[in-house]
């Protein structure tokens, strides 16, 4: 129906290396609804990109997409340029909205996340090692996994994702519904895995977030990608309508007049 | 005829004294009924854990015909293990027929469809949450299934509990394949039902409460132990 607004400056296109993470045409039907509709995003090495849009506009979808773990209907995810397979699946890592942790002592989670990727024996006790130390989880080591506070459970779900040791890390809102320290500890575990060269693919709804965080943003409205560029570009001066009022704080009705520029431009 | 309260008294008499006979039967019932728990459980766990965790063709119709063999009707098995074992059936040269092993394989007959069920049921629960998870760590086929089973240990060993309580209260199919032979296949359930008919109500009782003080004893172990794991947020 619309284009994608690219917010890009020349200098910025001039300099792309192939991207670690693209989708082609990503589509995702369910129940008769396209809930992903012709996606096409570049995830670039080493960058962090933030993903936002409001409520139910595809957001964890794109992400589990993108980390393989749902199939597309239609278009395909690539992996550093060829189709996303189990090995390219191996190299990610997903923290998801709500952190999953097994019914064991954090130790226990820790170690479980290693053994299904191969680690074991004295690697994988230091590679724990290091996780329960980065996440300051150590002191909690034989604790009961499940009876952290939100905020400990967020970070021992990254420090596991971590400890697989992926080139990509998928972060699904993790710091909504923790308190200003807890988001600090959050987003300093993730500053910390990006300077170790980890790729970022971060989804939030907290624009300071965004702009801390961001390199890359893509917004999201109904299953369609309808901004893309430098986070700060677009966050400063937003083109698309939905992104507009996102940032100004209002919400975004079908009515708005760039919604019908939009479709007088498909039109001519 | 007695009062029921002195026939109460002397059924007591009886287990403080550790009667001998009252002392043969209980510990062959508890034999015959946690080996058939135990060998159930060794069969449903991980059966009742795959259907529950995996999407397969036919998964659909496993899990009613689980559900349904749930009810199994313990004469039927009984009356079919009998038919297998006796000396003109298949397994007749195996001289299986009225010992403790025919009573185990009846009993494990009826239990291991429960133990899968329920099993199914537990797995399938906890699969909702972890399965996103799982996939995103790579977790293989077997990985899952023991992962799955173990942290639904606690909720399992309610699962245990609901086999033992089949098989020790049951009568119809121990007595078909066990025939009830004193010091040989004589069972609490058939004790109690072969006594009362014969008038001998003293031992009948005695059986009867020590049944109900077993069955007492392992529900109040397992509660206490999923208490302490709920606790614990094991649960
Ligand atoms: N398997 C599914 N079947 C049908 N609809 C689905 C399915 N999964 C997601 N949806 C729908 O797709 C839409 C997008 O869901 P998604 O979880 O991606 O939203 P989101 O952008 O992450 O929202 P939030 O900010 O609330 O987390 C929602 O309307 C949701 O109801
Ligand atoms: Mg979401």
């Amino acid at each position: 129906m619309f284009e994608a607004q690219t917010n890009t400056t020349s200098t910025d296109a001039a300099r792309v290396p192939t991207p670690l993470l693209q989708t082609r045409s990503l589509g995702f039907e369910a129940g008769g609804q396209r809930l992903i509709d012709t996606v096409d995003v570049d995830i670039r090495t080493g960058r962090r990109t933030v993903i936002m849009g409001a409520n139910g506009a595809g957001k964890s979808l794109l992400l589990r997409l993108l980390h393989g773990l749902i199939r597309p209907s239609a278009g395909q995810v690539l992996w550093q340029g060829r189709p996303l397979d189990r090995a390219g699946r191996y190299a990610q890592a997903m923290v998801f909205q709500r952190p999953v942790l097994l019914r064991r002592s954090v130790l226990a989670n820790l170690s479980f996340a290693l053994s299904a990727r191969g680690i074991r024996g004295r690697e994988r006790k230091r590679r724990i090692e290091i996780a329960m130390h980065q996440a300051r989880l150590t002191a909690l080591a034989y604790r009961p996994a499940r009876v952290l506070s939100g905020g400990e459970q967020q970070r021992l779900a990254i420090a596991r994702a971590l400890a697989c040791g992926p080139e990509i890390l998928f972060l699904d809102e993790p710091t909504a519904s923790l308190d200003p320290a807890s988001i600090h500890a959050v987003e300093e575990l993730i500053a910390q895995a990006h300077a170790n060269g980890v790729t970022i693919v971060l989804v939030t709804h907290d624009l300071g977030q965004a702009r801390r965080l961001g390199d890359d943003l893509i917004f999201l409205h109904g299953g369609r990608v309808v901004e893309t560029g430098p986070a700060a570009t677009v966050l400063d001066n937003p083109k698309s309508g939905p992104a507009k009022a996102w940032t100004e704080g209002r919400l975004f009705f079908e009515s708005d007049p760039w919604n019908r520029s939009q479709r007088l431009g498909d039109r001519s | 005829m007695d009062s029921f309260g002195s026939i109460l008294a002397e059924a007591f008499g009886l287990i403080l004294a550790l009667d001998p006979d009252l002392v043969e039967i209980v510990g062959l019932s508890l034999k015959v009924t946690l080996s058939a728990v135990a060998i159930s459980c060794l069969i449903g766990l991980p059966l009742g854990a795959a259907v529950g965790a995996f999407r397969f063709p036919g998964r659909i119709v496993l899990t009613v015909l689980l559900n349904a063999m749930m009810g199994l009707p313990p004469v039927v098995v009984g009356l079919t293990v009998y038919l297998m074992l006796s000396a003109s059936g298949p397994f007749g040269a195996l001289a299986l027929l009225y010992t403790p092993t025919a009573m185990i394989i009846a009993q494990t007959i009826l239990v291991t469809p429960i133990a899968a069920a329920l099993t199914r049921q537990v797995v399938e629960d906890l699969n909702r949450e972890y399965a996103e998870q799982f996939a995103s760590l790579g977790v293989g086929p077997l990985g899952r299934i023991s992962a799955l089973l173990r942290d639904a240990r606690f909720s399992l060993l309610t699962v245990a509990l609901a086999g033992f309580g089949r098989a020790v209260a049951e009568v119809g199919a121990v007595m078909i394949v066990g025939g009830n032979i004193n010091h040989v296949t004589r069972v609490m359930t058939t004790t109690i039902a072969l006594e009362t008919s014969k008038g001998n109500l003293q031992l009948a009782l005695a059986l009867g409460v020590v049944l109900l003080i077993l069955s007492l004893i392992i529900n109040a172990a397992v509660m206490a132990v999923r208490g302490t794991a709920q606790r614990a947020a094991y649960v």
